[in-house]
């Protein structure tokens, strides 16, 4: 839905009227508009009405139909569609989400005929997994000791083996503060191998440090909801993070944005490496040199 | 296909089935209240209030006007399908799992789990037409078979109420006589499961069954001589099967088991129902979505929808897109 103030004489009249004429009929409204469902089910509701502050506002409503499955049904099953609700249905409202058509396309996906492409997906969007099933076997992780998937250092379950992020501590050059731990550093129990269940919400959330991309050249007041702000446009962000020191307060000059999805880090690399970004041209790269 | 998601229930589903006319959807859930919907817009119709445990099982009569629920506080209920009121309670001693109306829905037959030195049982009840007093009389089982070891999963009539088939835990179908309770056969160890049978699901004319096991395979049987027929292989443990009464598919649904699910890929709606060709036995495609191990499956009688429920909660209803019927392997 969309919501345009008009301040101007309505677009029906203006070739008709002279200047001043357009004022007085201001408090006229342009009639509803409907755009019937067109060959995709797309239908567009246009409104005009005031707004609180008095101002003219055009409201386009465009919503889409689409016919999920034909129902046809027997003479009882028609009665049984004019049932009253009970048990726990009977103060439903209108508002409750219970019945929801899902937002994607869900497909019945064949399966792959030897020779085809591997389906892309977020973990294994590299060219290792497609490398095919031959030496797969030999492939083990050392962190979370599955073979056949993905080498140590492409573990998805990283953080079982390593402790949480120690970017406050880590001097600016190390490059791997994102993606890596230290050895020897004491490992929770519930941090280790072979976790406990709860990690399984939060270790879905870890899994884009693969997606991690580093800013460096920031100016000394740049913040997280900066680097928010400038990264959102390119896909959903899932953390922000800005070097900051302690003793002054200003940031080191670097920070990580870490995207939900691999294709928009790519593109807000490849846009934003070079822009400018309050008076400091910006140096956007991936946080791990070899996560390409 | 854009398949609608229903959350009606707050844990996870354990069964699920449409009604003979197809209108209906119901489902069971570990959460006490099993609920109803319309089957073509997931509507919902309304919830069953009494019971005090995980549901594991329903079944309905012919004309929808009665439903029966085995629930794990040890107790089966009949109710009125259109008002949710229970009509009568069948009261056991230990939790009840596996329900099934015969034809005719005269008897039931309501398996319960083997509980505190209690054996595992399967009972046939006589259900009356009424809700009036004659029901207190009839509240007791008609025959009681003993004898499979571990639970039974799931029990079912065969052709003509004259036999009862069962499956469980001890991997072994068994089909006994419904009038006598003599077992009658026992599905061949060398052949059967190797890991405890999880569900079972009739063909639409009875005439062959499927069983899904924790071995990821899934067996078709014949009903009147318990020969192997086919066998379907999976990657995953098979939580429930059911089976197309239009095409020849076989559809699976399982996933790795609750507590092992840290250990396997977090992708996101991962887990799919897989669909089978049932006499070539090859994958046709898998329908994905789930964000848990799918532990109910029901195809609607007229072959053009299906819903699956799983261990998130959520009941996910698909009409098919008519680029499904023309599917050639």
């Amino acid at each position: 839905m969309t919501v345009e103030a008009a301040t101007q004489p309505s677009k029906l009249r203006w070739g008709e009227l002279e200047e001043d004429d357009g004022e007085d009929l201001d408090f006229l409204l342009p009639p509803k508009q409907v755009i019937g469902p067109d060959e995709n089910g797309i239908k567009k509701v246009v409104e005009y009405k005031f707004n609180d502050e008095g101002n003219k506002v055009k409201i386009t409503t465009t919503t889409r139909i689409r016919k999920l499955a034909n129902a046809r049904l027997s003479k009882r099953a028609v009665e049984r569609r004019s049932w009253p609700k009970f048990g726990d249905a009977v103060h439903e409202d209108v508002g409750s989400r219970l019945t929801m058509v899902s937002t994607e396309e869900i497909l019945l996906e064949r399966p792959r005929a030897p020779g085809t492409k591997q389906e892309e997906t977020k973990v294994a969007g590299d060219p290792l997994a497609q490398m095919g099933k031959g030496g797969a076997v030999l492939m083990v992780c050392r962190t979370c000791g599955k073979k056949g998937d993905h080498w140590t250092s492409r573990c998805p379950y990283k953080d079982l083996a390593q402790p949480s992020e120690t970017f406050i501590d880590k001097p600016p050059t190390d490059t791997n503060a994102a993606a890596g731990g230290t050895k020897g550093t004491y490992v929770p129990p519930s941090m280790r191998a072979g976790g406990n269940p709860e990690r399984t919400g939060t270790d879905m959330r870890r899994r884009n440090e693969e997606n991690s991309v580093r800013v460096t050249n920031l100016s000394e007041d740049t913040r997280e909801p900066d680097l928010h702000e400038l990264f959102r446009p390119f896909g959903a962000v899932s953390r922000v993070y800005v070097a900051i020191d302690q003793k002054t307060g200003t940031s080191r000059g670097f920070g990580f944005v870490n995207f939900v999805n691999r294709e928009d880090a790519e593109r807000a690399i490849n846009k934003l490496n070079g822009y400018g970004y309050d008076n400091l041209i910006l140096r956007v790269e991936w946080a791990a040199p070899r996560a390409n | 296909m854009r398949p609608i998601l229903m959350k009606g229930h707050e844990r996870p589903l354990t069964f699920l089935k449409y009604n003979r006319d197809g209108d209906l959807l119901f489902s069971c859930a570990k959460d006490h209240n099993p609920t109803v919907w319309f089957a073509d817009n997931g509507e919902r119709l309304g919830t069953y209030r009494g019971h005090n445990g995980a549901v594991w099982s329903c079944d309905i009569s012919r004309d929808s006007s009665r439903l029966i629920t085995g629930s794990a506080d040890q107790t089966a209920k009949i109710w009125d399908v259109k008002s949710g009121t229970p009509l009568f309670t069948f009261n056991f001693d230990s939790p009840a799992r596996s329900v099934d109306f015969a034809v005719g829905d005269q008897i039931a037959v309501i398996t319960t789990d083997p509980f505190m030195g209690l054996t595992s049982a399967i009972h046939i009840k006589h259900i009356a037409r009424d809700p009036d007093d004659r029901m207190a009389e009839i509240g007791e089982s008609v025959l009681i078979l003993k004898g499979p070891q571990g639970r039974i999963n799931r029990a079912v009539w065969g052709p003509l109420n004259r036999t009862i088939i069962s499956a469980g835990e001890d991997t072994l179908i068994r089909i006994w006589d419904s009038e006598t309770g003599k077992l009658l056969k026992e599905s061949d160890k060398e052949e059967g499961h190797k890991k405890p049978i999880t569900s079972l699901s009739k063909s639409a004319d009875g005439s062959h069954f499927l069983t899904g096991s924790l071995d990821k395979s899934a067996k078709l049987w014949d009903t009147r001589s318990l020969k192997l027929i086919k066998t379907y292989v999976t990657e995953r443990p098979v939580n429930a099967v059911t089976m197309s009464p239009l095409l020849d598919h076989v559809v699976l649904g399982g996933g790795q088991d609750a507590s092992a699910v840290t250990t396997t890929d977090h992708r996101a709606g991962k887990f799919e129902a897989k669909f089978y060709d049932k006499i070539l036995t090859e994958e046709i495609g898998g329908v994905k979505g789930h964000f848990g191990p799918i532990n109910a499956l029901a195809f609607n009688p007229d072959g053009r929808s299906f819903a699956s429920g799983g261990e998130d909660g959520y009941v996910r209803l698909h009409h098919f897109d008519p680029d499904y019927f023309n599917i050639k392997l």
